[in-house]
């Protein structure tokens, strides 16, 4: 099954890009010469908006990072040791979070001052090598959950081949590092379903409707880390499930459809995070008036908001464009909790079905 | 009315006029020249004695050797008394001709400086009012001791007598001279405040030592710690000239005085004999701007005349401005050889600048800066000032140059920060410095004065700024090559890890020899 086998080779792929880092700055060193790196330039004027694939790309910019250089010393050593870190984490199958990165990095000398620090040469070390931080085995903390028919084998240490279907427990599984490194099996579900609220998502669950609509359903507490936003992107083009995204009404809840669609500037330098076939289904901002749903004024910090999407490149279609003018016209915004308004499995028997048709 | 004027004529029937001698003025206002308290009276005694000494010295070309000894003097019962002290100078100066010893110390007025000639003393006043204070808070007379390096040393036991200002002079004897000694020994006893005035005389011994490098002076205190300031140099400045006062600075009274002593028959003559820089054309273009006869007899100088001749010399423009020779600068190397012994900075600039004048009186302002070593750092600059290589230490607040620091606000674009270690050097030399008080201890608002200090600070403040700029760079080559040495041997570590197979860590000395190579080039 060679879908299996994609984790497994992504592994040994990763060992050998660090392996021909190290390899390359260590003959550097022997012929007298200053190590330097390439590295894609993360700056807005190298980022672009691509019309056809509807995501973010880096452009042909690159820096480059030399040991040569007294303001790019630092960094460089700081880039080498997290290198050198990820080697060590993938060869030993552990994982790591950001913020373990920046306290592992004082027992080797190597300072950062804040996590921000660490975080950036992570994503400098992302760039340079056309990887991302959970191939390093580096994970944010998790927070997101998934819930639903599927499947998965796990490829981490000690739980090797063992399989495991995603309603095994009522509250979800966490989207860790062990979820994000396993092998998508087979599920029954037909669709994917991401939402942004806990309570909602544990609300689709007691409803059961993950067995009504054939959903796996995908907690994104917020603006989703990017293993969530991988994951969701491997069930749609592995698994080829349509994915539906289910936020509040509120330039935030739009904002995290719109990552989960059209990836962020701030990834652009990676591919594979983004998924363009999602569909964002609500909450519209003229939901609002066609549900009589509860609903507050807009803030000011909300219509700033609103008003900078009305220059992004990523929102001048359908079906945002006419959203963002509806809400800045209607002032007004609303939560999916608002829902209970109606009764709790408002959602489950009229909402979703109209929205899902 | 009527009650007023009733009260005025008794008041003054009762009033009884008198004349007072100067000794008796300077006795009843002894604070005016820094004699108000035991702390302060035994710093002026001290230091005018120095004063005289140094003074003594230079103007004979004589390398100064000076020893100053404070002690507690023994009570009548042989206690000592806590307040009481000896206060002996012992110089190597020209020594005093025995004939002027008694009216040299006293009399209050007398003197050989009320000439145009740099001098640290102008008021022959200040040796005498140390004396005078001792006479009245200890009732005991002064010893001196005065030798030309002839046959005979003279001492003279004396007082003053207040009321008539004159010498009393109670005791006489010559001495055989073995060794030829030249110099001058006073001795006295005075009632002060040491432990008080401790810093402060140490602190003007510190920046004598610092304006008058060749100078060697040892001072014992009453609890018998020496301390010697030795001298580094053997040069001394050129010693200043007696000139003829300035039109500029004349004013009725000095006018007056030159025509009593005057040999000419008519103004010509006058008036080129008498003044500085002033010849036979200039003289004819004044008197005929002045209207005033050429061959008229100055004797015959109506006070009109007089009062004129005065006004249309200060506003005269044809006189040439007063030239430099009567003023004996230290000298841009004898001034960095006294700072350099007694901070020993890490950098020192010092500026001469041109001689200038104001109201007639030559002067020259030497302006020095100095960084780093053990040049105190306070918030705001520290700020020697010096007049006629005179320290001065009270009321600094005062001082032009103390507002001139004040009033400059772009250090910035010197890179000079106030908090940092530096010290400002201001030395004025003139026959007459400005001083605001009898004191002696700061300097008037001259605008001349003023816009001279101003340039010179700005001028050696660049110096200092350039100098401060290449240490920033050697300091930051230093940071650099640090940093370098830091971090290269973690990557080649770190690479050597990441490698598939273990390998020996390669050196990275190659890489920061070169690195040293290049800063070393730059600089």
């Amino acid at each position: 099954m060679p879908r299996k086998q994609s984790i497994k080779t992504r592994k040994q792929q990763t060992v050998k890009t660090l392996e021909a880092l190290g390899t390359k700055i260590y003959s550097e060193i022997v012929h007298k010469q200053f190590p330097s790196i390439d590295i894609p330039s993360r700056s807005t004027s190298n980022i672009h908006y691509e019309e056809a694939s509807r995501h973010y790309v880096i452009g042909d910019k690159s820096v480059n990072r030399s040991s040569r250089n007294i303001r790019h010393i630092r960094p460089f050593t700081q880039l080498v040791w997290t290198a050198s870190f990820a080697h060590t984490l993938c060869k030993s199958k552990k994982t790591s979070t950001l913020r373990d990165v920046f306290y592992s990095a004082q027992a080797f000398d190597i300072h950062f001052k804040d996590q921000k620090e660490s975080d950036h040469i992570i994503t400098d070390l992302e760039a340079a090598l056309d990887l991302s931080r959970e191939d390093f085995n580096v994970f944010p903390e998790e927070r997101s959950q998934i819930f639903g028919d599927l499947t998965i084998e796990y490829t981490v240490p000690g739980y090797q081949g063992k399989q495991v279907n995603l309603t095994m427990h009522p509250d979800g599984l966490a989207i860790g590092p062990a979820l994000t490194t396993a092998e998508l099996i087979k599920t029954k579900a037909n669709k994917v379903i991401v939402i942004e609220k806990g309570a909602m998502f544990t609300r689709l669950i007691e409803e059961q409707a993950y067995r009504k609509f054939k959903a796996i359903l995908v907690h994104t507490a917020g603006q989703p880390p990017r293993a969530t936003r991988r994951l969701v992107r491997r069930l749609n083009t592995e698994l080829n499930l349509p994915v539906y995204v289910f936020c509040d009404a509120d330039p935030w809840g739009m904002a995290i459809a719109i990552t989960i669609i059209c990836g962020s500037a701030n990834a652009a330098h990676l591919k594979d995070l983004a998924t363009p076939e999602a569909k964002w289904m609500g909450l519209y901002s003229s939901d609002i008036p066609k549900y009589k749903l509860p609903s507050n004024k807009l803030s000011n910090i909300d219509i700033k908001r609103l008003q900078d999407m009305m220059k992004d490149p990523r929102c001048k279609e359908k079906p945002w464009r006419p959203q963002i003018e509806h809400f800045l016209k209607q002032k007004r915004k609303c939560e999916l909790e608002a829902f209970s308004r109606y009764g709790l499995d408002y959602v489950v028997t009229t909402y979703l079905p109209e929205k899902l048709m | 009315m009527a009650i007023s004027k009733s009260y005025t004529e008794k008041s003054s029937e009762n009033e009884t006029f008198m004349a007072i001698s100067p000794a008796d003025f300077f006795y009843r206002n002894r604070d005016i020249a820094g004699f108000n308290n035991p702390t302060r009276a035994i710093y002026s005694a001290l230091r005018e004695l120095v004063e005289n000494s140094l003074d003594a010295c230079e103007l004979y070309g004589i390398p100064p050797k000076i020893l100053l000894r404070l002690s507690f003097r023994p009570g009548e019962n042989g206690e000592m008394m806590g307040s009481t002290y000896l206060l002996k100078i012992m110089d190597n100066g020209s020594g005093i001709p025995q004939e002027y010893i008694p009216s040299a110390f006293g009399q209050i007025l007398f003197g050989s400086k009320y000439k145009l000639r740099q001098v640290r003393g102008t008021f022959g006043l200040g040796g005498k009012m140390a004396i005078l204070y001792g006479q009245i808070t200890t009732n005991s007379t002064a010893r001196i001791l005065s030798s030309l390096g002839k046959r005979e040393i003279y001492e003279f036991n004396l007082r003053i007598d207040i009321q008539n200002n004159k010498p009393e002079i109670l005791g006489r004897r010559v001495l055989e001279n073995k060794n030829h000694w030249r110099g001058t020994i006073v001795e006295f006893a005075l009632d002060g405040d040491y432990p008080r005035a401790m810093p402060k005389i140490l602190e003007y011994l510190k920046q004598t030592a610092m304006v008058n490098p060749y100078a060697e002076i040892t001072f014992i205190d009453p609890k018998g710690r020496l301390y010697r300031f030795e001298s580094v140099t053997l040069k001394m400045p050129e010693p200043p000239k007696e000139v003829l006062p300035h039109p500029y600075g004349c004013d009725v009274e000095t006018i007056r005085r030159i025509i009593n002593l005057t040999t000419c028959h008519n103004m010509l003559r006058f008036m080129s004999t008498h003044f500085h820089r002033v010849g036979k054309k200039t003289s004819k273009r004044f008197l005929d701007y002045a209207s005033i006869d050429s061959t008229l007899n100055p004797q015959k100088l109506s006070s009109d005349e007089i009062v004129r001749i005065v006004q249309k010399m200060k506003s005269y423009t044809g006189f040439l401005p007063p030239d430099a020779s009567c003023l004996s600068p230290l000298g841009t190397e004898l001034l960095e050889a006294g700072i350099m012994k007694e901070l020993e900075p890490e950098f020192v600039y010092i500026e001469q600048r041109n001689p200038s004048a104001y109201s007639g009186f030559p002067f020259i302002i030497e302006v020095g800066v100095a960084y780093g070593g053990n040049t105190p750092s306070n918030s705001n600059f520290t700020l020697y000032r010096f007049a006629n290589k005179i320290p001065l230490l009270y009321d600094e607040a005062s001082d032009v140059s103390r507002r001139i620091l004040n009033e400059k606000k772009d250090w910035k674009r010197y890179k000079i920060r106030p908090d940092m270690p530096i010290a400002f050097f201001i030395h004025v030399c003139s026959t007459k410095v400005p001083y605001k008080t009898v004191g002696k201890e700061y300097i008037a608002d001259r605008p001349e004065l003023e816009k001279e200090i101003r340039n010179g600070v700005n001028s050696v403040s660049r110096r200092l700024s350039r100098f401060l700029s290449k240490q920033i760079n050697i300091e930051h080559e230093r940071r650099r090559l640090n940093l370098f040495k830091l971090y290269l041997p973690k990557i080649a570590q770190f690479s050597t890890d990441l490698l598939p197979r273990k390998r020996k860590v390669p050196d990275v000395n190659p890489l920061l020899d070169s690195l040293r190579r290049s800063y070393e080039e730059n600089a």
